[in-house]
This record gives C-alpha cells, sequence and structure tokens, in this order.
C-alpha cells in the first residue's frame, strides 16, 4: 500500500515538473514585459510599464494589429460559414469524391505551412494580388478551415436527428428545417469553430510571413520584423497581452462550450 | 428548395476553398520544374536542375538535419506529454482537469511567434536559465543554448505538447478500464498494469502522435529561424531564404515540395500500421 502511494506521489511530481516546463516560458516571458531598462536581467530590478506604452504607440504595430483584425474576422467569418456548409454536406450527403473533397479541405493540417504560403504568394503573384487584404484572406480561410469542420462535426454528431425528423414530417421544406432546427442546434459548434478560427488566425506567422506585405502584415509578422531588429521587451509586453487574453480566452470557452467536448476528449 | 439544390448551393463555397488549395500546390509544383532567371521574378522553361541541385551537400545535409530535429522532437515530446494526457484523463478531480486542459491547451492558441520569443528569453545568454544557475554558482560562464540544436528541440517539443497531449488524452479515453481492472485484480502491480496493459493498448494513438509531431515538426519555422539564428537550418529556412531573400522561387518551391512529399509521406505510411494496430487492440 505503502509502495502504491509512492508511486502516486512521484507520478504526480513528475507531471507537476512537466506542467512547469510548460508554463515557465510564459512565466518569463511575464516578468520580464515589467523589466525597466533595455537590457534583460533576471530577476528585473524594479517594475515599469514604458514597454507596454511603447507597444500601444508604436506605429508599426499599431498597423499591423488593424490589419490583423481585419483579416481574422473576415477569414474567421467566411470559413465559419464554409465550414458548416463543407461539415454538412460530407456528414449528410453521399456524393462521388465526397471523401476527396474532405481530403482536400483538411490537407492544411499536413502540408506544410510554407509550402501553403509560398503557394499562395507564387498564385497571387501570378494574377496580381500579391500582397493584397484578399490573397492574406484566402490564405486564412484555407488555413484555419479544417478546425471550425471540426469543431462543427462534434456538434452535428450530438444533434438527435427525431428533431429534424419532426421538423419535417410536420411539413417543414428541407432549407427551412437546415435554417430553423438544424444551424441552431449547431450554434454552440460554429461559436466555438468561430472562436478557436479567429484565435488561430489571429497569431498565424508562417503563411502569412509569405502572403503579406507591409501594409497588409498582421501582428506576428510585424512583431517578427522588430525581434529581428531590437532586443528591448516590447515583444515581452505585447506577447504578455496576448498570453493573458488566450488563457481568459480559453477558460471563457471551456465554461460555455467545454473545451474537453471541442477537443474530443473522453474522460472517465 | 429541395434537398438536391441544397447540396448545390452548399458545395460551391467548398469547392472554392477546395480549388484554391489545390492551386496553391499546383503552383509550387510548377515552379519546382521552371528554371531560375536571376533577378527576375517569373521563372524560365521546363528544367530538372532544382531537383538535382538538392543532392548537393548543403542541401542534403539540411534534409537531413530537419529529419533528425523532427525525429529528437516527436520523441521527447510524446515522453513528456503522455504523463499529462494520463493525469487529464484519469484525475477525478474536475477543477484540476480543467486546470491541466488549459495549461497545456493555451499555448497551442498563443502562436508560434510569442513561444519562440518565450524561449529566447528562457534560453539566452541573459536569459533566465542561465542567470539562476550563475546566481546560484551552478556555473561560472553562461551555457550556450541559442543557435544550437539542443535548444531549437527543447522549443519545439514545448511547441508540439498541446498537440501530442491532445492526441494522447483522445486514446487513454478510449482505453476500456475493465482489462486494467482484470489485470489488477490477477495480482498485477499498479506499474505493470500501466506498462503491459494501459500502454499496449494506447499504442495507435501513440504511433500516430508520434509521427503527427514528426510531419508537423518539419514545417516548424519560427523556432529554428529565431533560435538557430542561421546555425541550424531547417528545410522552412532554406524554402524562406531562397525564395524571400534571394528571390529563387523555382528552388524555393522544390525545397516546398520536398517538405510537402516527406509530410504526406511519413503520414501515409503509418496510416496501414496504425489500422492493423487498431484492430489488434479491439479485439482485446
Amino acid at each position: 500500500m505503502q509502495a502504491m502511494t509512492l508511486q502516486k506521489t512521484s507520478f504526480w511530481v513528475l507531471v507537476a515538473i512537466i506542467l512547469a516546463f510548460l508554463t515557465l516560458p510564459a512565466l518569463v516571458v511575464i516578468m520580464t514585459s515589467f523589466n525597466p531598462t533595455e537590457i534583460l536581467r533576471f530577476p528585473p530590478q524594479g517594475f515599469s510599464l514604458r514597454w507596454y506604452a511603447r507597444a500601444f504607440t508604436y506605429s508599426d504595430f499599431q498597423n499591423a494589429f488593424y490589419s490583423g483584425l481585419i483579416v481574422t474576422v473576415v477569414a474567421s467569418t467566411i470559413a465559419s460559414v464554409v465550414g458548416v456548409a463543407a461539415a454538412y454536406i460530407i456528414d449528410r450527403y453521399q456524393f462521388t469524391g465526397r471523401r476527396l473533397l474532405e481530403f482536400i479541405l483538411v490537407s492544411p493540417l499536413i502540408v506544410p505551412r510554407f509550402t501553403t504560403g509560398f503557394g499562395f504568394l507564387l498564385i497571387g503573384a501570378q494574377i496580381g494580388l500579391a500582397g493584397s487584404y484578399p490573397l492574406v484572406i484566402l490564405t486564412h480561410i484555407v488555413l484555419v478551415l479544417p478546425f471550425v469542420m471540426r469543431s462543427v462535426y462534434v456538434s452535428l454528431a450530438n444533434i438527435d436527428p427525431a428533431l429534424e425528423r419532426a421538423a419535417a414530417n410536420l411539413g417543414a421544406s428541407p432549407i427551412n428545417v437546415l435554417m430553423r432546427i438544424t444551424v441552431p442546434l449547431l450554434t454552440p459548434g460554429i461559436v466555438g469553430g468561430w472562436i478557436v478560427a479567429s484565435i488561430l488566425s489571429f497569431t498565424e506567422f508562417t503563411a502569412s510571413l509569405y502572403v503579406t506585405n507591409y501594409s497588409t502584415q498582421t501582428l506576428p509578422v510585424a512583431m517578427y520584423t522588430y525581434v529581428r531588429e531590437y532586443t528591448d521587451p516590447t515583444i515581452a509586453a505585447i506577447s504578455a497581452l496576448l498570453i493573458v487574453s488566450t488563457t481568459v480566452g480559453m477558460f471563457v470557452v471551456d465554461r460555455f462550450l467545454g473545451l474537453k467536448r471541442i477537443l474530443a476528449i473522453e474522460t472517465h | 428548395m429541395t434537398k438536391r439544390q441544397i447540396w448545390w448551393l452548399l458545395i460551391i463555397p467548398c469547392v472554392l476553398v477546395a480549388a484554391a488549395m489545390i492551386a496553391s500546390l499546383l503552383g509550387v509544383f510548377q515552379f519546382s520544374f521552371r528554371r531560375f532567371i536571376p533577378g527576375s521574378l517569373s521563372a524560365g522553361g521546363f528544367t530538372l536542375d532544382n531537383f538535382y541541385g538538392m543532392a548537393r551537400p548543403i542541401y542534403l545535409l539540411v534534409i537531413l538535419d530537419t529529419l533528425l530535429i523532427s525525429f529528437l522532437t516527436a520523441v521527447f515530446c510524446l515522453i513528456l506529454s503522455y504523463p499529462v494526457a494520463y493525469a487529464l484523463v484519469r484525475t477525478t478531480k474536475e477543477w484540476l482537469r480543467t486546470l491541466l486542459v488549459i495549461l497545456a491547451i493555451t499555448p497551442l492558441f498563443t502562436g508560434e511567434i510569442v513561444r519562440t520569443y518565450a524561449w529566447m528569453l528562457v534560453l539566452g545568454t541573459q536569459g533566465f536559465i542561465n542567470s539562476a544557475l550563475l546566481s546560484i554558482g551552478l556555473i561560472d560562464t553562461p551555457l550556450q543554448f541559442m543557435y544550437t540544436r539542443f535548444g531549437v528541440v527543447v522549443a519545439l517539443v514545448h511547441f508540439s505538447m498541446p498537440v501530442m497531449i491532445i492526441l494522447l488524452a483522445t486514446a487513454i479515453g478510449h482505453v476500456n478500464r475493465d482489462c486494467e481492472k482484470a489485470a489488477a485484480n490477477l495480482g498485477a502491480p499498479p506499474l505493470s498494469v500501466f506498462w503491459r496493459v494501459t500502454v499496449p493498448l494506447t499504442m495507435p494513438g501513440i504511433i500516430a502522435g508520434t509521427v503527427v509531431i514528426f510531419a508537423w515538426t518539419m514545417s516548424a519555422f519560427a523556432t529554428p529561424q529565431l533560435i538557430g539564428g542561421g546555425k541550424v537550418l531547417m528545410i522552412s529556412n532554406l524554402v524562406y531564404l531562397q525564395g524571400l531573400s534571394s528571390f529563387n522561387f523555382p528552388l524555393a518551391a522544390m525545397l516546398s515540395l520536398i517538405a510537402f512529399i516527406a509530410a504526406i509521406g511519413s503520414l501515409g505510411a503509418i496510416q496501414p500500421i496504425v489500422a492493423r494496430l487498431e484492430r489488434r487492440v479491439a479485439l482485446q
């Protein structure tokens, strides 16, 4: 019995160490963001908000924040509509090319990001759209679509088919059943998918580096350029804000939609 | 509107997005086999030179290095993720589960740049680890983590852990606990139950997860770019160097194509193995 307790304790100690490894970088970033001088010191000698002030007033970051926001909102909204359409027809219809269509739509998960980004740069250059918003948005739609589809699949599987049948039996036309029964029941999946898609789109870096130019660059691209030019902790301030808001966002998503359900993890 | 018409309405946007994805891959494919014209963004006629060029030692070394780094990342990622996934699925306390999910998953959503920058602060010469070790007197001179393969692998393992934890938690969640209880009732100590029942039953998830991370790591860019700093090169960094610095689109396209084939190939190759293991596990 004592051996078992020892094993249990050492298991949880191990888990705690691994979690410390997972969390350490985020804590170091938050600590650094309050560093009073340009030179990094651990532990920081004092406390200052000057890097937050610089992050908010540096014009490249302001512009990148707004371009990023435009790209994120437009791309995740379109991706949500397309994602619902794709998940619905792939789940509910039988047609030739169904598996192929699904494979192509989820392929951005396995195709390297830089291959996708570079490919969109090449076709964008050929049709004269290189660096333009439409190209950046199209790239982001393609990249986040698999995540929306996954979220909608989970919701589709949870719909009681009797509800759709009942509506049809009571005389609702197929489009009415879809718009007034199915889509409302899918709302948690669509909202969850949209949130995940917009977080991924807002923080997407590799493909964006290829398809954006100076006027359409998103926040991660501007941050990358800054890291290569300066060594001060301004990036730590932005990173700290992103880390804190993402963590809060995760708690909200978990509270209202259940992260485990979106991620399809079963527990005992 | 009939069901058929709804189908037509819904498939149009899906086909458009799918066509865009295919077009981008065809763009890469097409440029891989065209001649590079120095000083011009458009490419010349058909050639196999870019393909043969890959046999040059510098490219072969980078491709091998990419495979090695991806392999090490996948293995260490598995070792560190399994205990967390196990704890996440098996804990009986709901608050602890929520905390584990949030801590484990949040890094996935902060993006490549934030996480890579964070590791630069941790691993740098004046970074967190060196400052800590210097101040407790364990070392006299800072250790070199930046611009080393070790530093890149550490950051990449951290980068891939959320995905690995999700995949492993799904596999562990599907284990039929009666098998574990039967083994325990027959007198197996907890550790043998774990090694001889739980681990074999989750083997399809372990293999699938490891290969997914392997393929995923091959496409990592920001981490080797910033932590490798040009001293550790992966295919992604060469694509960037050739494509966006030298504007040699054909060569960058060929490198992207190779990375694409390696990723798809490694995932395709394990499908039969995972399927066979899953059938065996299902029989038990």
